[in-house]
């Protein structure tokens, strides 16, 4: 086992939307919402994630893989070629801007397993996420940033602006985003280490500290997950899929998990919530995120934000006809939204769970 | 009379001029060091093993236990105790006996672990304004878990709870048996456990009537002499434990000898009055692992499936062993490490079998994870726990709570004077001898105990604030939280601890 892990530490600023019909929204407008808060960043890194962008090619997964040498292409387009139908490669369309010297290759693929390669849940998943451990921990150079169905992230070293530009943002549109700037204290300047993480569809940007990351990385460890990418914003996103979709339980008792009620307010509850909880609390207590903390959790269907028990880090949301908007400042929503329906600050450990109309 | 050429150990000193010659010292003493000359206290400072009892109870603090001076010429490879224990050994021809736990010094690698703190980035919690949970469960928990959703909308739970055992914090009492300590000592431990919400355990040594109001609060326990165990005895508690083995003395089994067998303590194990108290070095019905499965499932079926503990002395192949224990179907791990206490105990034994606590407990944690199978069973860390950080480091190398034996002793007057074994300890805790145990009031010393618990716990509460999270089980097995000041790569590699700076 590797204990000589490193963990990241990082102050942020966060801010997400969704559109409950499914109305498509230009990046440019989460861009704008982003840069408001360029002073909770420091430009050591910038991200955006998207859901509803590839609609021609929603049925195949969207890796997004940066490359810091071109052999690691090579090696990870062998392993891909060899276990995948490959419908579609493209370097990600980018505009050159001052502010970046220098950046990864960018590649997405748009692929799906192929036949006879699937062991596991049946339905390919496990597979896919297998697929991404092995090239993210064993392909040195090589980084599966995003990997979802009609979905995509877009991340790296610079200001909200700066990599809003640099990806051309205003040329995507989609009906969920999440956006992140970001403090870090001890970067190791990477384009990987930038938020949003995301896993399948699953996608989180998280402004604070896991101080319980130690024992949640361990937990997932037994899971079979592999924390590779020197942050603790990744176990969040591992814990939503080891919940979600491995555990089939919903988005609701996963947030009752990762920032569970304090046991002396478990007692008022009802004898089979009483229950419920305490079982949660007892099979996951290794899965509880500790510290200061609120994350936008997006995925194919919703949009989740949630507060640490006690609230050590701002959320604030907003409601305006059928969009929903939260960040870490009021600022960030009425900088796109200057007259919202209904603003308030959701209390702590409390989720606010957004999901689209069918 | 034949003089011993081990010289006494400690000088008892009176000071003639403030002695009141009111002759409390002659009535404390468990050991007979005193005794009235006709016009003052006349000492026999053999005998004396510096418990302390008399100092403490002489009103004009007339007495002085002293090191003895005259010792043997200092040597650096030949130390004190081995020149002594030859000596001993060479007048009796026997093994020489021990109480509590080893002594020796070595490197003690709770110390070697400091714990983290927060600065800037993540704030720390003030325990006396926010909630701080130190709420533990002990026993088995399921993988993961189903829900099925009610016509309400409701979520209700579907997968069956295994039973556990709920503490109001990660520490319990170690066993001790009745026979081993006096009664008294164990409802001490008894009204403690229940007024603060955590667990004792009877030891080998039977469940007397006197504790059946606290049973609650209580584990029984199992072990190879079998003493007062029936159906009856086996449901009276919460869980049952299996005693395969004890940190002090691995490998070897308990001698309680007839004179510490009067009509009660006989009663309690139900045995002779006055008959030596065998406990064979193995259970004779355990010669294997699979035999310990049937074990655990005879007393899960005799008690309607209550979780069970298996407790062993930490050994070389810990790891291997507790992961066997598991999946023979144990819900606790009970880790007894080398430095844990003991009644009696040859020194041999005590002193150089076993591995510590810190090693095993990283080494079992690690490989139950490895396995899959943490979740299968709770682990309990005992053997040398001195304090709250003790158990905090223990808590992040992944022990789920820790007992303590010696730690709670010392609130009832012990001074680890080490002569458990001997049964006149001056304090009443390790003795059956009426005039003693009579001192120990158990309502009297609960409340230091229940204090010492209630200290450890605002302590572990200042840990966990400063650590910036606000439940213990943020802390359970993050040896993240952890790092090592002195330790070479291979140990830090073992516990998967970084040093000090990275």
């Amino acid at each position: 086992m590797d204990h000589n892990f490193q963990k990241d530490i990082a102050g942020c600023g966060l801010t997400g939307l969704i559109s409950k019909k499914r109305e498509r929204v230009s990046g440019s407008i989460i861009a704008k919402s982003l840069t408001l808060m360029n002073d909770r960043g420091n430009g050591l890194g910038a991200g955006y994630a998207a859901y509803g962008i590839y609609p021609d090619f929603a049925d195949f997964y969207a890796f997004h893989i940066m490359y810091d040498v071109q052999s690691a292409r090579f090696s990870v387009e062998e392993y891909i070629k060899e276990h995948f139908h490959v419908e579609k490669v493209e370097e990600i369309p980018t505009t050159p801007v001052k502010e970046i010297a220098i950046n990864p290759l960018l590649v997405r693929y748009f692929i799906s397993p192929s036949k006879g390669s699937i062991t596991g849940d049946g339905n390919g998943e496990d597979f896919v996420v297998n697929a991404i451990m092995k090239i993210n921990s064993e392909i040195d150079g090589a980084y599966v940033f995003s990997s979802g169905k009609n979905m995509g992230a877009f991340k790296g070293v610079g200001n909200p602006s700066v990599i809003a530009e640099f990806f051309r943002l205003d040329e995507y549109e989609g009906h969920i985003w999440t956006g992140h700037t970001r403090f870090p204290t001890n970067t190791p300047g990477w384009w990987g280490g930038a938020h949003p993480f995301t896993l399948l569809d699953w996608s989180i940007v998280h402004n604070g500290e896991i101080s319980s990351y130690g024992i949640n990385k361990r937990y997932l460890e037994m899971f079979g997950y592999k924390l590779a990418l020197l942050t603790d914003t990744e176990v969040v996103a591992y814990l939503f899929d080891l919940l979600i979709r491995r555990h089939g339980l919903d988005v609701a008792t996963a947030c009752t998990i990762l920032a569970a009620p304090f046991w002396k307010d478990i007692e008022d509850l009802d004898a089979d919530e009483k229950e419920a909880i305490t079982a949660l609390r007892q099979t996951y207590s290794s899965a509880l995120l500790n510290g200061p903390f609120s994350l936008l959790f997006g995925h194919q269907n919703g949009l989740v934000g949630i507060n640490d028990r006690i609230k050590l880090r701002p959320l604030v949301a907003a409601t305006k006809d059928d969009m929903v908007y939260m960040a870490s400042e009021e600022s960030a929503i009425r900088a796109i939204c200057p007259a919202p329906d209904t603003v308030w600050a959701p209390r702590a450990g409390e989720p606010v769970i957004v999901e689209l109309e069918n | 009379m034949f003089k011993s050429q081990a010289p006494p150990e400690y000088r008892a000193t009176i000071d003639t001029d403030k002695c009141i010659r009111c002759k409390r010292c002659i009535q404390n003493c468990g050991w007979s060091v005193y005794d009235w000359g006709g016009d003052r206290v006349q000492i026999e400072t053999s005998k004396c093993v510096r418990c302390l009892r008399c100092y403490h109870y002489c009103p004009t603090e007339a007495i002085e236990i002293l090191k003895e001076e005259t010792r043997f010429k200092e040597n650096g490879y030949w130390s004190y105790n081995h020149i002594r224990n030859i000596k001993r050994q060479a007048e009796t021809g026997g093994i020489p006996l021990t109480g509590m736990g080893c002594d020796r010094e070595g490197t003690i690698l709770f110390d070697h672990l400091m714990l983290d703190a927060c600065q800037v980035t993540n704030p720390s919690i003030d325990p006396l304004r926010e909630p701080m949970e130190l709420k533990t469960f002990l026993g088995k928990k399921p993988s993961k878990l189903e829900f099925t959703k009610g016509k309400d909308g409701k979520r209700k739970l579907a997968t069956k709870m295994p039973p556990n055992l709920e503490l109001a914090a990660p520490i319990i009492f170690s066993p001790m048996s009745y026979g081993s300590i006096s009664l008294n000592a164990q409802k001490v431990l008894a009204r403690t456990a229940k007024e603060c919400g955590i667990l004792m355990n009877t030891g080998e040594g039977g469940l007397h009537e006197d504790l059946k109001p606290y049973t609650s609060n209580i584990i029984v326990q199992v072990a190879s002499g079998r003493f007062g165990v029936n159906p009856e005895y086996l449901n009276a508690g919460v869980a049952v434990e299996i005693k395969i083995g004890q940190g002090a003395k691995p490998g070897i089994g308990g001698h309680l000898p007839g004179e510490k067998i009067p009509l009660e303590v006989a009663k309690a194990r139900m045995i002779p009055v006055g008959t030596d108290a065998l406990s064979p070095a193995p259970q004779h019905d355990i010669y294997s692992i699979e035999d310990l499965r049937q074990l655990i499932y005879a007393i899960k079926e005799t008690t309607n499936y209550k979780p069970v503990s298996v407790k062993i002395a930490t050994v070389h192949n810990v790891a291997a062993i507790a992961s066997g224990i598991v999946r023979a179907g144990a819900d606790i791990v009970y880790l007894d490490g080398f430095r844990g206490g003991t009644g009696a105990a040859p020194g041999i034994i005590r002193d150089h079998l076993g591995i510590p606590i810190e090693h095993a407990l990283a080494a079992v944690d690690d490989r139950l994870r490895q396995e899959g199978i943490r979740n299968e069973a709770s682990i309990v860390a005992a053997g040398g726990i001195r304090s709250a950080a003790d158990a905090a480091k223990a808590i992040a190398l992944g022990a789920d709570c820790v007992a303590i034996g010696t730690a709670a002793l010392m609130t009832m007057g012990c001074t680890l004077c080490g002569k458990c074994y001997t049964g006149n300890c001056s304090w009443g805790i390790t003795t059956q001898r009426p005039e003693l145990t009579v001192r120990l009031d158990p309502e009297v010393y609960a409340v230091r105990l229940s204090n010492l618990i209630r200290a450890w716990v605002h302590e572990l509460m200042e840990v966990l604030g400063a650590l910036g999270v606000n439940a213990i089980e943020s802390l359970r097995g993050s040896r993240e939280r952890l790092r090592g000041v002195g330790l070479d790569a291979q140990t830090l590699d073992m516990l998967g601890v970084k040093p000090a700076g990275r």
